[in-house]
């Protein structure tokens, strides 16, 4: 590390690490955090129990919901930023995505396309 | 974060390029602490999306058992999730009572927090009795095998949770605002957090999903 050119300006945040700011203004981050997680979690209820919107768009909209919902959850209350100060809490969430996106992602493609190409259970009893 | 700590100013511009880089030294114990855990709340994640992955997959197997339309009772899954929603937000203001050391607020906010933790653990509990005692258990269709282990797998995350929340409401009486005491509950906060980040995935897609295919 002694030979590295970039500079460090501030030191780092730890994730969940507020910046330096007063009490009220984290007391209002985490108000502002619970509003807006209660008004995804309403809108995702009532989205599932309606049929004023085109039915198939429907788990769309959840799975939207959902991850906007975890996004207002990871900023407002652990605090993960895109500052620099953050950089290497944001590059771990990166790669733990990723290995999810990769593992439920590759479930389910691989899951269908055996159960669409297995014939039915009673055919494969059939031949033996 | 840079671990490593610089020997002199003369490593700190090897090249001569006028550009003095006054390296900080070695994070603080708190970041590095927080950022372990941090780091083992998304190994955790990624165990939770394994059990995901195969509630996708097996979502529709219900060997003739019930399907998740039939057993789903949404209030419930309302009232809970609200109570997690509400428990993030006061185990927040517990911990911003414990960074300004203010022993009232502190202990209020955890008492709420694990209140609702309670709550959320009681109702939950009452539904798998009633599954189960409805001949409905884990044993009756691949369904309801993914269905226990990714919700139960979360309940038994509160439940460790609720003790850690207890454990650290017992140190701070004991120790009072010391570092490490802080530090614990720095990470009690991300734990309590990731799990609500969770919830948001379990209720989307096995309660409203679930219940809407």
């Amino acid at each position: 590390m002694t030979d590295q050119t970039h500079i460090h300006g501030e030191r780092d945040l730890a994730p969940g690490q507020d910046e330096q700011h007063s009490v009220g203004e984290r007391i209002l981050g985490y108000v502002v955090g619970l509003a807006l997680a209660l008004l995804l979690t309403a809108t995702s209820f009532f989205i599932a129990g309606t049929d004023l919107v085109w039915q198939p768009s429907i788990p769309v909209a959840l799975i939207v919901l959902a991850i906007a919902q975890m996004g207002v959850h990871l900023v407002f209350f652990l605090h993960i930023t895109t500052g620099p100060d953050n950089t290497n809490n944001v590059l771990a969430l990166a790669f733990g995505l990723l290995v999810v996106f990769l593992v439920v992602g590759g479930t389910v493609w691989i899951m269908s396309n055996l159960n669409a190409n297995m014939p039915p259970m009673d055919q494969i009893m059939m031949r033996q | 974060m840079s671990m490593t700590a610089t020997a002199g100013r003369a490593h700190a511009d090897p090249h001569h390029i006028g550009v003095v880089v006054e390296h900080p030294g070695p994070a603080s114990k708190r970041i590095v602490t927080a950022y372990g855990f941090w780091v083992f709340l998304l190994s955790d994640i990624v165990m939770f999306s394994c059990f995901f992955a195969a509630y996708a997959v097996l979502h529709g197997q219900t060997a003739g058992g019930p399907s998740g339309a039939e057993i789903f009772e949404q209030r419930n899954v309302a009232i809970e999730t609200v109570c997690l929603l509400l428990s993030s937000f006061t185990c927040g203001m517990a911990s911003i009572a414990a960074d300004v050391r203010n022993r009232f607020w502190f202990y209020l906010g955890m008492t709420v927090t694990c209140v609702l933790g309670l709550i959320f653990l009681a109702i939950e509990f009452r539904e798998f009795a009633d599954l189960i005692a409805r001949g409905y258990g884990p044993t009756r269709s691949a369904f309801l095998s993914s269905f226990f282990s990714l919700v139960g797998c979360h309940g038994l995350h509160v439940s460790a949770g609720v003790l850690w929340l207890l454990t650290m409401m017992a140190q701070v009486f004991a120790k009072g605002f010391r570092a490490d005491v802080l530090r614990r509950m720095m990470c009690f906060a991300l734990f309590w957090h990731a799990l609500d980040i969770i919830w948001v995935g379990v209720f989307s897609v096995v309660y409203l999903l679930g219940s809407a295919a």
